[in-house]
């Protein structure tokens, strides 16, 4: 039983009552590994702590926060001068929220990569979407509440975003905003999902991770473990590796917060809010500027919102539109050549999606919004009829075993764990 | 893999290793806790006045309008501040009464700089109501100071506790005069 585990009394008493700390040791030690994950799978538990920092953050600076188009933009100033210690608190808020989406950029890529969407992995690639979509939906709300002129003019376009819908668009957006335009309403309401929503995330987080501890995490070779010899506990293996991530990730995080707090920002956003004069050139924040691209491609209102929703739609039903069965881009000599073809493809779109929409970026964006939907809706398709992939190992220690000098993946070159 | 499995193969299996990983998993952990304080100083910190806070926390008072036998009240620090005028018959029987008998034994020239103004932190010492004894024909209390009406705590023309649950005398708030008509509190 497992409360002769614990040499502690207290936590023997603890544990016989209420078993968590059996759980922690068993998902500490007995929750088997892949001994050969590298770096890249780094990226989920960061996704976690940047998650965990934003919750963190998020609470002390509504302390200090009034949601009123009166004062939301003063009392954010206020939190930057008059606050102890306000304006890194905040910094820190507005750094980790682009940390947090580069971190699930390289979450979702690493998973493209490696097929850690494909069975029996599916629904923990679809919680992965929806935590995805949450995301964005918190950080556009978040982005509102300070006030400033790219807040009001971004919750403009994107609640705009749901007039294209035919017939009851309107009285949609009207619903959303509480009224006729952006305006207090909105910003009350903001202000509560945006404090809502993180919560809803962690749930589903939860749920990933129950996903993912069913059949447990993929490797870079992506084949199953064939038994006790290709896998490690996570306690201490995966969890010091882990940390080296930490300490990396927290270290560029504070050069941020320090050096470039507003790097990632834009200088409009400290102008405040004034309903009668949009900026000149209004762009969403850089996480969102694919997407933003797909958006102006099209030349028509709901087109362009279909598709827009539809690059995200499209990575829901990606596990039953590549039905290859062998899920490491390592075995698929031509799948390669395509994901870095899409992840060329994101970045242009991303680097598009901050131009304005004129003269050659329209035409560009057409190409790349294109090729990005022809990546998923055809060449995944038919790749996974056509492609001839390389022979898989046996297991997931023979290839270690047998080139001891061959271990450089193209996403991970150099970064094996050494056991 | 049993837990089991995993201790032994993390530890050193020369026993002469021992206390250099003991050190070793000590320091670390220290590392943590500081690294860990120093995150949690910042976040609980900010929670203390902030910058503005703390400048309106200075008041000046212009005390020459209020007639002898009146009080005012003044705001400061989101407290109310007693400011009161007293009359020569106050100021003997603060100054007479035998501080010997006092719970909180202070002196009225202690109290007051200048005897006719009596400068107080409204705010009763026992659970923070605000006692009555301000307006003409408020309950003064039976040492015609000031009474609190939450749980009767009775004050005397000082300021003093006299009678009722309060442990400690009206606070004297530190102020000074900058003119012989205006204070400066705080």
């Amino acid at each position: 039983m497992s409360a002769e585990k614990f040499q502690n009394p207290v936590v023997r008493w603890i544990d016989h009552r209420l078993p968590v700390f059996s759980m922690l040791d068993h998902e500490k030690y007995d929750y088997p590994v892949p001994k050969n994950l590298n770096y890249m799978w780094n990226f989920g538990v960061l996704a976690g702590l940047s998650l965990a920092i934003m919750i963190i953050t998020g609470i002390v600076l509504a302390m200090s926060y009034t949601a009123h188009v009166d004062y939301a933009f003063d009392a954010v100033e206020r939190i930057m001068r008059d606050v102890n210690h306000g304006w890194m608190i905040r910094y820190i808020h507005m750094n980790a929220a682009s940390f947090f989406f580069i971190v699930v950029y390289i979450h979702i890529f690493r998973g493209l990569y490696y097929g850690s969407y494909k069975a029996p992995r599916e629904l923990l690639w679809i919680l992965g979407v929806v935590i995805f979509l949450l995301m964005m939906a918190t950080a556009f709300m978040g982005y509102v509440l300070p006030w400033g002129q790219m807040s009001f003019w971004g919750a403009t376009v994107i609640t705009n975003l749901f007039s294209a819908i035919p017939v009851v668009g309107d009285s949609i957006v009207t619903l959303l905003w509480g009224g006729f335009s952006v305006d207090n309403p909105t910003l009350n309401r903001f202000f509560s999902l945006h404090y809502l929503m993180p919560f809803v995330i962690a749930g589903v987080v939860v749920l990933h991770i129950i996903a993912l501890h069913r059949f447990g995490s993929n490797n870079p070779i992506g084949i199953d473990a064939s038994g006790p010899q290709d896998t490690i506990s996570f306690h201490p293996y995966y969890t010091m590796k882990d940390m080296v991530g930490i300490a990396v990730f927290l270290l560029l995080l504070a050069v941020a917060v320090f050096f470039f707090p507003n790097a990632m920002g834009h200088p409009d956003n400290y102008i405040p809010a004034n309903p009668l004069q949009t900026p000149a050139h209004i762009v969403p924040e850089w996480y969102f500027l694919p997407f933003y691209a797909i958006l102006r491609a099209v030349p028509d209102k709901l087109g362009g919102v279909l598709l827009m929703f539809g690059a995200i739609a499209v990575l829901f039903i990606l596990p039953w539109l590549d039905r290859s069965p062998v899920r490491s881009a390592r075995f698929r000599p031509l799948f390669r050549i395509f994901f870095w073809l899409l992840l060329i493809d994101a970045v242009v779109l991303g680097y598009l999606g901050g131009k304005p929409a004129e003269g050659i970026y329209v035409v560009l964006s057409r190409i790349a919004t294109a090729w990005y939907f022809l990546h998923f809706l055809v060449i995944l398709p038919l790749l996974s009829v056509f492609e001839t992939t390389k022979p898989l190992p046996k297991s997931i220690s023979e290839p270690v075993l047998k080139y001891p000098s061959s271990r450089k993946g193209p996403m991970g070159a150099g970064l094996e764990p050494a056991e | 893999m049993a837990k089991s499995d995993t201790k032994k193969s993390t530890r050193s299996r020369r026993p002469e290793d021992a206390g250099r990983r003991d050190f070793i998993v000590i320091a670390t952990n220290a590392m943590f806790g500081l690294g860990a304080a120093a995150v949690a100083w910042p976040l609980i910190d900010q929670m203390n006045p902030a910058a503005d806070t703390l400048a309106l926390a200075n008041i000046e008072v212009d005390v020459s309008k209020i007639e002898e036998g009146q009080s005012i009240t003044v705001k400061w620090r989101g407290k109310p501040v007693f400011i009161r005028h007293r009359t020569e018959d106050e100021i003997a029987r603060a100054s007479a009464t035998d501080i010997a008998d006092l719970r909180d034994p202070e002196s009225d020239e202690v109290r007051a700089e200048k005897p006719g103004y009596l400068v107080l932190v409204g705010v009763c010492t026992h659970l923070g109501c605000v006692p009555l004894g301000q307006k003409t024909g408020e309950v003064k209390g039976d040492y015609d100071g000031w009474f609190c009406p939450c749980h009767g705590s009775h004050y005397d023309t000082s300021g003093r506790i006299r009678k009722g649950p309060a442990p400690t005398n009206l606070e004297v708030p530190p102020y000074t005069f900058l003119s012989d008509s205006v204070i400066r509190i705080g």
